[in-house]
């Protein structure tokens, strides 16, 4: 079905040209590719201190020359600190919500273009303030910063500049939400009802009145983190009559919605990867659409599972780990659609979707443990042990960061107007997908057997097991690595695409690749809904 | 008639009509006010549960500010969304002098209202009613944790404030676009947007002022 690309000459990429024009470009597409940069190199950086956290783990005691215990604790700061903040939050909106959103609605931008261009300056600020305090001050409260520990005097006073590059990186989120939830309520092309917009505009959507309500929260528990820091409030010094357990509600009540945050996007992504990939109508439409809302109003209610050891009374235990239970239901509907709409489709094992497929897997273990964790009991046992660890990463890892995978090879030809190499992608998954499991499973077993997490230095008994993790890490190092190789191959050597490599229904495959500056010679009328296979 | 006018103004080429971006940019604005009404929701939490665990430290705080300046300033905030509201309305008929003397009030309010809180620090520092380890008072030693209260009055006070200061810069910014003849009947969307952020500036001082200075 692909229309001849040849008589395109004229794209958003040669457009204009120079490095000055990406730097004052106001085009949605060129703001993505910006944030994609920006964001590779700190996922980049923050993948060396994890590589490096875990070979410090390697042996009990000391195993770096360099990394004594006081340096163990930075990095592991400075690993969860750029990840979260840096990476898988602002990740998959930033970068494909910004390039895909207004075209998939058909418009012509977002509806505030300077406010995004804005965005892109505001989240390097805050970012080059974090990375400048991570690097010269000593910060090792964790990506956390619980009270009291955060304002005790044994914490440089760094933790401020960080908190701040924090909060500064949160409005540049509130706003990109605040752009996007506007975007989709009015330039949604004629035709193209709430009902008929594609599923990575509903989850991105969610994702975005999450990043509205909830970020401010953080923001001002940060702000008050800095004057407790500098004035000695006493909100939440134990010292001063405070109580350090209300920053942990105000932590968890923007920090659980935002892991949805990270998840919800990667969601939307599968949807369109399984739909695509399958040939065949999605299953549940309505269902996969509004339980993104359901799981982003769900989200708010629920930050007190993180608090189940906190001595928060046995009541609010009992009454949050019920309602975390209740997340459960929207996820497996999700979970449950995705695999219908695979039931006798035609499914095609493309490098995008083998890592749909692992995010499936990867995701439904991390979601599993979740449950275990949210059971009270249990939690007691497994709280602050590797357990908690290998659930988030198999949930933030093993699902956020399959999904940015495929996001990047699914929507490469449509970005650069070439195709990567599909065997570059699937070596690269295999590496990912096995390192990923070697990696982080063994830490369900280290968490169970009672090895506690953000230690420098482990029982001997747990050796073994560390030492398996530890080489997993390299396969993931060695597996994105291959990913990078497939991306800049397909830069230099790729086919060229056509408009619409993989058969994809949404108005982002009726358009030209790369798109032209305008996205649409003419706004497109639309008529039907967005997976119309068959 | 302000429907024909608005097609006149010029939009930006991924909205189909002027009419249309004015409604875009005006829920975006209102999105905006939502996201600052809930970090104050925050405090106003926390202002909340110390409050109920420490009555007798806010009520002994509270007798330490002074009723009248606040009252006063209360007023003046009040006056200020009136004047601001006028502002919109006289550019929206195009009286364009009316519309700058409206502006220049509601700046000169704010700058009021910030000297008036000036006054009320100065005071407040004076007595060594500061927040956390600043705190030096020592005139009522039976009340322990009374650093807490004056913690929580400069955090909310100061954050409130700065909105003002912001606030009065965004005035002086649509002010200097109505005498530039930018902003007319047929176009206003900023000073619009303007508008609503100082009445939600306005809006929390009202939860504010009784809060803190009335609880007693
Ligand atoms: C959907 C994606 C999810 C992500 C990205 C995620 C992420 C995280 C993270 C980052 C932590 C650790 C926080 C820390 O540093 O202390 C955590 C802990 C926890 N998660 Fe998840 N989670 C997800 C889903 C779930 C689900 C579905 C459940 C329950 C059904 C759940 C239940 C828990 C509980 C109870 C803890 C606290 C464990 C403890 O500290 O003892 N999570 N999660
Ligand atoms: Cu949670």
């Amino acid at each position: 079905m692909s229309t001849a690309t040849a008589s395109h000459t004229d794209n958003y990429l040669n457009h204009e040209k120079g490095i000055w024009s990406w730097l004052t470009t106001i085009d949605h597409k060129r703001i993505g590719i910006m944030y994609f940069f920006a964001i590779m190199s700190f996922f980049l950086l923050g993948g060396i201190f994890a590589l490096l956290v875990r070979i410090e783990l390697f042996t009990p005691g000391q195993t770096l020359g360099f990394v004594t215990p006081d340096i163990y604790n930075r990095m592991m700061t400075y690993h969860g600190a750029i990840m979260v903040f840096m990476v898988i939050v602002p990740g998959i909106p930033a970068i494909f919500g910004n390039f895909i959103l207004p075209i998939q609605l058909g418009a012509k931008d977002v509806a505030f273009p300077r406010l995004n261009l804005a965005s892109w300056y505001i989240f390097m600020s805050g970012a080059a303030i974090a990375a400048f305090s991570l690097f010269t001050q000593k910060v090792d409260t964790g990506w956390t910063f619980y009270t009291p520990y955060s304002i005790s005097n044994s914490v440089s006073n760094g933790v401020i500049m960080l908190v701040m590059g924090a909060f500064v990186m949160g409005f540049s989120s509130i706003l990109t939400g605040l752009n996007f939830i506007v975007t989709t309520h009015k330039l949604r092309a004629p035709g193209m009802t709430m009902n008929r917009i594609p599923l990575m505009v509903w989850a991105l959507y969610a994702t975005s009145i999450i990043q509205v309500l909830a970020t401010p929260v953080l923001a001002i528990t940060l702000l008050l983190l800095v004057a407790e820091r500098t004035l000695g409030v006493g909100i939440f010094d134990p010292t001063l009559g405070g109580d350090p357990v209300l920053f942990q509600h105000f932590f968890w009540f923007y920090s659980h919605p935002a892991v949805y945050i990270m998840i919800l996007p990667a969601m939307g992504v599968i949807s369109e990867l399984v739909a695509t990939f399958s040939r065949k109508i999605i299953f549940g439409y309505t269902a996969i659409a509004y339980s993104s809302l359901a799981i982003a109003a769900v989200s708010f209610l629920v930050w007190g599972h993180h608090m189940f050891v906190s001595g928060q009374s046995e009541f609010a235990g009992v009454l949050f780990s019920f309602i975390t239970m209740l997340v459960g239901v929207p996820t497996a509907i999700k979970l449950f659609n995705w695999i219908s709409t695979m039931y006798k489709g035609s499914v095609r094992l493309d490098a995008p979707m083998l890592f749909a497929i692992g995010f499936m897997f990867l995701f439904t273990i991390g979601g599993l443990t979740g449950v275990f964790l949210a059971s009270t009991g249990m939690d007691v046992h497994f709280h602050d042990t590797y357990f908690v660890v290998a659930h988030f990463h198999y949930v933030m890892v093993g699902g956020t960061l399959m999904a940015v995978m495929g996001a990047i090879i699914y929507w490469f030809p449509k970005v650069t107007g070439k195709m990567t190499s599909d065997l570059l992608g699937r070596i690269s998954w295999v590496f990912i997908f096995t390192g990923f499991n070697v990696t982080f499973f063994p830490q369900f077993i280290l968490g169970s057997m009672g090895m506690p997490r953000r230690y420098y230095d482990y029982l001997p008994e747990f050796t073994s097991l560390n030492q398996i993790s530890t080489i997993g890490s390299w396969l993931i190092g060695t597996g994105f690595l291959i990913g990078l190789a497939a991306v800049i191959h397909g830069l230099i050597a790729g086919k060229v695409a056509g408009d619409n490599p993989w058969g994809g229904k949404t108005l982002e495959w009726t358009i030209p690749s790369p798109p032209t500056h305008e996205n649409f010679e003419k706004t497109p009328t639309v008529t039907g809904g967005p997976y119309e296979y068959r | 008639m302000s429907t024909a006018k608005h097609a006149e103004f010029h939009h930006a080429h991924h909205f189909d009509s002027a009419e249309h971006q004015y409604d875009a940019s005006k829920q975006g604005i209102w999105l905006f006010l939502v996201t600052e009404i809930l970090m104050f929701g925050a405090l106003f939490v926390g202002y909340t549960i110390y409050h109920s665990l420490y009555p007798e430290v806010f009520h002994a705080g509270s007798h330490h500010l002074s009723v009248p300046m606040g009252a006063f300033n209360t007023v003046v905030l009040l006056f200020s969304s009136f004047t601001m509201a006028l502002g919109i309305h006289y550019v929206q008929v195009d009286k364009k002098k009316e519309a700058v003397i409206a502006l220049v009030i509601t700046v000169l309010c704010a700058l009021t209202f910030m000297v008036v809180k000036y006054f009320e620090y100065t005071a407040k520092i004076h007595h060594g009613l500061l927040p956390g380890k600043f705190f030096t008072n020592t005139e009522m030693p039976e009340i322990k944790n009374l650093a807490m209260f004056f913690g929580f009055y400069f955090v909310m006070t100061g954050i409130h404030g700065s909105h003002v200061l912001i606030g009065a810069g965004l005035i002086i910014w649509v002010m200097i676009k109505v005498i530039k003849g930018e902003l007319n009947s047929s176009y206003y969307t900023p000073l619009e947007g303007v508008g609503l952020f100082w009445h939600v500036v306005d809006l929390i001082w009202i939860y504010l002022f009784p809060l803190l200075y009335l609880v007693g």
